[in-house]
């Protein structure tokens, strides 16, 4: 089947009105070694002889489930019950392309009014957009909203050492070309004393992670406190899991609270598509990237749902846009408003609940392995760090051999934690799965 | 469209009610005419900002346009309408009074010169509407 609209009956009535007998004639100016090469493809083979390719490549490769997963570092092995697929298959949603129009869109609408719902009671913010490409784009479109609120007049951004190193430098790439300077202290090490030190006048912005990068649930009242006092926003970074369990961004001042949705229901799958979190309060609702969907009544009073907001500048004044979100994740922030609604609040807790005790489980047992340590001194959520006695890279290559993937090695941000894994939790990790992580690591710890 | 005499106007469609060294500015009649149903407003400086002629100060968004306003004459803030960013269709109901956007004292009183009289600037939305 063609796609291509001319026959080859068309091509000659063209080519003999313009006066040419090939179609090559028209680029005889373009140098022969600059047009575009014969790519010398082999023949075409038979859907079935495809389907038997596809499958032998796919058979090649492994997937997260048909091993036991401890790597975490921002994207995260959860149970995704078949309800979320099943909605997410449904041809209204999966095909519709900025499916905005309200006159046709109300499902597509409903769904994205209920996903900011969801994460506006996830977070306890007051309004959440329609979601952006991923946790890092949230934190770097974070930046520019608080850039934008001061006006051009502050020019720098205070990140915690422990906001995840990728989203560090997606607000580096943000800023690339201006004269905002991202500072904090440097090392996963320092404490939040040094990174209340760098906040001043002249910040815009402080953003720390919830759960921080290494696990850790900090109490960040007192950066909050600092930030408020300099004038500048606070953004909390958050694993939307944590928050089944812990307090929301909300009870603690958090004036932006953004975050990878890829923990609600949404596969690992090479890293991507998922889906970004993005929520603040209502006092910079105007400011918010992205779009928002709201709910209001037709002119028969019924219930129905529209998008509320969307960034003027996309439309008008587009020389002043702080941002360029022009769309959502659509298919994605359906996920997790699926999984969010199956859930449910209890839900939630018990999948936060589950995590954090087998992590706390397998960080016992880790740590009174006699060649590994429990690094992490502070309370943590359902990641930890081990010191290891050979450095990680090569501890996990054994722990293949025993279908383990071992947790992830901070030496690659850090040098000086060589020997230092980030081990991840979560609930499709059985008791039976940790101690056969544990054993796996004592053997090679022993070799 | 109203334009009352006692004001000063730009081809922006700004207004500037001068009272001793200090003027108050908003967006005429027409503007808010112009741009039907208006949604928000924002004041784009700071009390204590001193600007010059012609700078974007405030920013106004209706359901169809939005629009910077720009100030008639170089000024330092010394207040602004806390009202208006609650209430944005004051700007509509009542543009040259409860609408006002902000409150300027005068760099230099002389630039008041480079304005429209009412006479003129209600030729100029004449020339506009045909």
């Amino acid at each position: 089947m063609t796609f291509i609209p001319h026959t080859d009956l068309d091509r000659q009535h063209m080519l003999a009105a313009i006066g040419v007998s090939r179609l090559d004639d028209l680029f005889e100016a373009v140098p022969a070694a600059l047009r575009f090469p014969q790519l010398d493809l082999p023949a075409g083979i038979s859907e079935m002889e495809v389907m038997n390719e596809l499958q032998a490549l796919a058979e090649d490769t492994t997937n997260a489930h048909q091993f036991t997963s401890f790597l975490g570092a921002g994207a995260y092995d959860h149970f995704i019950p078949a309800v979320v697929d099943h909605v997410l298959q449904r041809s209204e949603f999966y095909t519709a392309y900025t499916p905005y129009q309200p006159e046709v869109s109300q499902g597509t609408l409903q769904a994205i009014f209920e996903f900011q719902s969801h994460i506006c009671n996830l977070t306890g913010m007051e309004v959440a957009n329609a979601s952006v490409y991923d946790g890092a784009t949230a934190l770097a479109e974070a930046v520019n909203m608080a850039l934008n609120h001061h006006r051009g007049r502050r020019d720098r951004v205070v990140l915690a050492p422990t906001v995840h190193p990728h989203y560090r430098d997606t607000v580096q790439t943000y800023l690339r070309g201006t004269d905002v300077e991202v500072v904090g202290p440097q090392g996963f090490a320092a404490g939040l004393p040094s990174l209340i030190d760098h906040i001043d006048d002249q910040t815009a912005l402080v953003a720390v992670q919830y759960p921080d990068f290494l696990g850790h649930i900090n109490d960040y009242g007192p950066v909050a406190e600092a930030a408020r006092a300099s004038g500048a926003l606070f953004c909390v970074v958050v694993n939307p899991i944590a928050l089944g369990l812990l307090e929301p961004p909300s009870a603690f001042g958090a004036d932006v609270v953004v975050g990878e949705g890829q923990p609600l229901g949404i596969p690992l799958s090479f890293g991507g598509p998922y889906l970004g979190l993005f929520a603040t309060r209502q006092a910079y609702v105007r400011k918010m990237p992205g779009r928002l969907v709201g709910e209001t009544t037709d002119d028969r009073g019924q219930r129905g749902y529209v998008l509320t907001l969307t960034p003027r500048e996309q439309h008008i004044r587009r020389e002043k846009a702080t941002s360029n979100i022009c769309t959502n994740q659509g298919l994605m922030a359906l996920a997790a408003g699926v999984y969010l609604t199956v859930m449910g609040r209890q839900g939630l807790r018990r999948v936060a609940e589950l995590c954090y005790h087998k992590a706390h489980y397998a960080a016992e047992q880790i740590g009174a392995l006699p060649s590994y340590a429990l690094w992490n001194q502070r309370p943590f959520f359902h990641e930890f760090v081990i010191e290891t006695p050979l450095p990680v890279e090569h501890i996990s290559r054994q722990l293949l051999a025993s279908r383990i993937i071992g947790g992830y090695d901070l030496s690659q941000w850090q040098p000086e934690l060589a020997n230092h894994m980030l081990v991840a939790v979560t609930e499709r990790n059985t008791r039976e799965d940790i101690d056969r992580f544990v054993e796996a690591l004592a053997e090679v710890g022993n070799a | 469209m109203k334009v009352p005499d006692d004001l000063k106007y730009t081809e922006n469609d700004e207004w500037i009610r001068v009272e001793g060294d200090e003027g108050v500015i908003g967006i005429t009649d027409f503007a808010q005419d112009q741009l039907s149903d208006i949604v928000f407003v924002e004041v784009l400086e700071d009390v204590g900002a001193s600007l010059d002629q012609g700078a974007a100060c405030a920013a106004v968004e209706s359901v169809k346009a939005a629009a910077d306003v720009y100030l008639p004459v170089a000024g330092e803030i010394v207040a602004t309408n806390q009202e208006l960013p609650n209430q944005p269709e004051l700007i509509n109901s009542d543009p040259y009074g409860q609408a006002w956007i902000l409150r300027i004292r005068l760099t230099d009183a002389s630039q008041l010169d480079n304005l429209l009289d009412a006479a003129a600037y209600q030729q100029s939305i004449e020339a506009r509407n045909h």
